[in-house]
């Protein structure tokens, strides 16, 4: 069990978190037709805007209240009001994602009774609009925190509370936002191979996935569909991905009465296997022999791949869900986690790291932890540390800008577990040449 | 948050003098002062602003006083090059949580970052940003950089432009004022010169200003300090004894500009490294202003020969493109200087500007790019990406050139793009610069790519012609 250890610097230098607001933002856009609405400063929308965009190479809708002076003396309520219309009048789109910054935060403004507020005074406009308001003050968490809260904040919201009859085929699926477009895509067909109709909330293919529409899309195309997410309580199982889900998977239990179970990561052999038992549970049926063939071609992959990751020491530095993703998965391959940090120290997930310790900290803690690793595994801000070092680098997470494809790279099941020894041994083999056989 | 307010006016004050001191107020402060609307702005806030107008001064460590967003999600998003100093691409940030606000431990914590920061990167100078949240619980970082700057006989710069008082362009603005308040004129040089210049808003983005220092070298002329692109704090802080200024992206500095000349006596003008003539004419009013300040005249007719030379150089070399690229038609959605000067470059091997978009120009950027185009109707104001999209497939337009924010909306029309803003690959300035955006604009108008992208799916009707 890894003892996390808490900042002490008054300095973070070369930061590793993106905030909490942009998290939000990020599980908003895997609603079909939403905009995330940031409720703060203009750059706190244009930062989030910009990162968001160099990941994932696409046009992103993103909008801000602007809150100027006045509004920081006298409170937003009046420019969160004029946001919301002018949105709805202009784009029409079926959700507002409110995400409320440190601005607002700091000056303990009840956004909450102002989104009711404005609900309730131009119900007539906002008709067919659902406006959904998620608390995440930056100097609060970290991506996964925000992710969690909107993801909770949309269930709570729109999810119908009374009694649904089950649909024995549908299930509900939450994923984490360390899950890339091509794992959301493999997660819907290999459930849908079981025979069962997933609901993935949110889903962030789509919009995000590089397809064009025909024409210009002021809102996010593609995603969960409102009526969906309205429905899910007419799932017979809800599956949450990442111990951050177990918040939103609660709100549903809570509300719908769907039970959930949760899996802290879908990389791995077994962490895989555990996930297939359920879905041949729910469903009743049998594995299909297309993930049959899958599993086969990972035991392989894990008896090519283990000769290069035995005893590499690895200097790893994520959100808490991915850093258990990833320092799991190396570890079960025979690598050392010789450092591991992450961005805030509240998730259960971090004691389950297999490292002595995790410090919660910034890439320059990374780099002072990381110059005899074998590896460094973080976003594209480790680059400098990195090459600094002279250690080689495994871009995981976001952002990633300076790496064309991240959002198809699959991470998880059988396939992305294959994927990710063949990345993982391809480096380690590029910069540490092993001996000359076998050729 | 008054005397912030008092500022704010007094940075602004540059419009009301020459050329747009006719025009009504409103009109004046229409441009910098663009009210921020609530669910259509764009654009970044003044933090951003200034932050992008100082953090290129390379070895300075830019410290953000806020919570982690201000910082963390914008570090590293410019490509500004160093020719030494790496220490402004490491970033620094207080990262306040939720105790330091509660408990008021900012200023404190602020304090502690600055001692940590001076020990651990022997920094020539720390600027600290202030941001929303900080200005907005009141820490006063004036005076926690006073008692730093004391205790560490280290120059701490207060950069007092939270993200709330408005635009980027007005952060631009209040970095100009830092600078002249706590940077500029605090250093005496060794050895001042005839021929000291200024470079004011020139960014080095790319190692573009790398492109047309060569020329200034070859005519003897000295750039002490060049702001904020690969500068060094102490060239900064010497800048007072420069003989004369440009001010590249005017909107930026302008007002810093004005403000050296009236204190101490530097003359200036807005000019431009863009285009051919654009260059040209730069180096020649440098030289102007020089030998005006007592150069030797002989500058004058040097600047004639190197000029005539270039400009024949550069027209040969750009004569390839010219068959490749005349008549295709520009859609250019940019800011600044850009709205006119690049206008101008792309006309001068024969493009047709089919729009122009003049957000952030300042009123004389605007009155140079209706003199080059001589029609109004091309020049637009900030439009939505809907409109943008629109305008773009209405006037047929072959490439849209512009920065990274709008650039989906020609790639998801499936039309050229090509980036000139703040993130672009190649240097545009100066003679060299030129060619080389006339190769990029080919590269990417005649890319064999285009007509397969747009070939309709084999599961659509063949269109019969």
């Amino acid at each position: 069990m890894a003892r996390v250890v808490s900042q002490t610097k008054s300095a973070a230098v070369n930061p590793l978190k993106s905030s909490q607001p942009l998290g939000a933002a990020f599980a908003f856009l895997g609603v079909d037709g939403a905009i995330p609405l940031l409720h703060g400063s203009q750059g706190c929308t244009s930062f989030a805007l910009a990162l968001l965009v160099r990941h994932f190479n696409e046009a992103i809708p993103l909008q801000t209240t602007a809150m100027n002076e006045a509004a920081i003396i006298v409170g937003g309520a009046d420019r969160l009001e004029e946001a919301i219309l002018s949105l709805k009048a202009r784009t029409r789109p079926r959700l507002i994602g409110i995400c409320t910054t440190a601005s607002v935060e700091a000056r303990d403004e009840d956004v909450a009774g102002d989104v009711e507020n404005i609900k309730r005074k131009r119900a007539i406009e906002l008709v067919g609009t659902e406006v959904v308001l998620a608390n995440t003050p930056d100097f609060d968490g970290a991506i996964e925190e925000g992710w969690s809260k909107a993801v909770t904040a949309v269930i709570e919201a729109i999810a119908r509370s009374d009694k649904q009859y089950r649909n024995p085929r549908k299930i509900a699926i939450l994923p984490g936002w360390n899950l890339t477009v091509a794992d959301i895509e493999h997660l819907r067909e290999t459930a849908v191979s079981f025979g069962l109709d997933p609901v993935i909330l949110p889903d962030v293919s789509g919009a995000l996935d590089g397809s064009i529409p025909e024409e210009w899309m002021p809102t996010t195309y593609g995603g969960t569909k409102l009526e969906e997410i309205c429905d899910l309580g007419a799932a017979m199982q809800c599956i949450a991905i990442g111990e951050h889900m177990r918040r939103p998977a609660e709100a549903l239990q809570r509300l719908t009465g769907v039970p959930y179970v949760l899996f802290r990561s879908l990389t791995g052999l077994e962490n895989v296997d555990r996930f297939i038992r359920v879905l041949a549970a729910v469903s009743r049926k049998q594995t299909p022999l297309n993930v049959r063939r899958n599993r086969m071609q990972l035991q392989d992959a894990m008896l090519d791949g283990h000769f290069h990751m035995a005893g590499k020491k690895i200097a790893i530095a994520s959100e808490p869900d991915q850093l258990f993703q990833f320092s799991d998965f190396f570890t079960a391959m025979g690598a050392e986690i010789a450092a591991a940090v992450t961005t805030t120290g509240t998730s259960k997930a971090l004691e389950m790291v297999p490292a002595k310790t995790v410090k919660v900290g910034d890439l320059s803690d990374l780099e002072s932890l990381a110059a005899t690793a074998d590896l460094i595994v973080t976003h594209s801000h480790g680059r400098e540390a990195a090459r600094r070092l002279g250690v080689p680098l495994m871009r995981v997470g976001f952002p990633m800008f300076d790496r064309f494809g991240s959002q198809h790279k699959l991470t998880i099941l059988y396939r992305g577990t294959r994927d990710v020894i063949f990345d993982f041994a391809n480096i380690i083999q590029t910069n540490h040449p092993p001996n000359p056989w076998p050729t | 948050m008054s005397s912030l307010n008092a500022k704010n006016k007094d940075a602004f004050h540059e419009l009301a003098s020459e050329k747009s001191g006719s025009k009504g107020p409103k009109a004046r402060l229409r441009n910098c002062a663009r009210p921020m609307a609530p669910g259509t702005a764009v654009g970044g806030c003044a933090f951003d602003g200034a932050k992008v107008a100082l953090q290129p001064i390379t070895d300075v460590a830019h410290l953000i006083h806020g919570p982690l967003a201000c910082e963390g999600n914008s570090w590293d998003n410019r490509g500004a090059a160093s020719s030494g100093p790496t220490l402004w691409r490491t970033s620094f940030t207080t990262d306040l949580t939720e105790i330091d606000i509660v408990m008021g431990h900012s200023e404190r914590k602020l304090f502690k970052a600055i001692r940590e920061i001076k020990d651990g990167y022997a920094p020539a100078a720390i600027f600290v940003y202030s941001t929303c949240v900080t200005a907005m619980i009141g820490d006063d970082i004036d005076v926690v950089c006073k008692r730093a700057t004391d205790e560490f006989a280290l120059p701490v710069v207060p950069v007092n432009a939270p993200g709330f008082v408005g635009s980027k362009n007005l952060g631009n603005k209040l970095a100009g004022e830092a600078l002249l308040k706590h940077v500029i004129g605090t250093v005496e040089p060794d050895e001042p010169g005839l021929c000291d210049i200024n470079i004011l808003g020139e960014f080095n983005l790319s190692g573009e200003f790398w492109q047309v220092k060569p020329l200034l070298d070859k005519l003897g002329i000295r750039v002490r300090a060049c702001i904020p692109g690969d500068a060094r704090y102490l060239q900064v802080a010497s800048a007072h004894r420069s003989r004369a200024a440009m001010t590249v992206c005017s909107t930026a500095f302008v007002a810093l500009a004005r403000k050296m000349q009236e204190r101490w006596d530097i003359p200036f003008f807005e000019g431009s490294f863009y285009g051919i003539s654009g260059t040209s004419e730069a180096l020649r009013r440098i030289a102007d202003l020089l030998v005006k300040k007592g150069a030797d005249p002989s500058l004058l007719h040097r600047t004639e020969i190197l000029v005539a030379e270039e400009e024949e150089k550069v027209w040969k070399r750009l004569e390839a493109y010219r068959p490749r690229l005349e008549g295709k038609r520009v859609l250019l959605n940019t800011g600044g200087v850009k709205s006119w000067s690049v206008v101008h470059a792309l006309m001068e091997i024969g493009m047709e500007i089919v729009g122009t978009s003049v957000k952030k120009s300042t009123l004389e950027d605007r009155e140079r790019v209706k003199q080059t185009l001589k029609e109004e109707n091309l020049l637009f104001e900030s439009m939505s990406p809907r409109e943008l999209f629109s305008l773009l497939l209405d006037r047929k337009a072959d490439i849209m050139l512009s920065g990274g924010r709008t650039q989906y909306i020609a790639l998801k029309a499936k039309l050229p793009w090509l980036d000139i803003n703040q993130e672009r690959h190649h240097a545009y300035a100066g003679y060299e610069g030129m060619v080389q955006l006339a190769r990029q604009i080919d590269l990417a108008i005649h890319n064999p790519m285009w007509p397969q992208v747009r070939e309709p799916a084999p599961w659509e009707p063949a269109l019969v012609v």
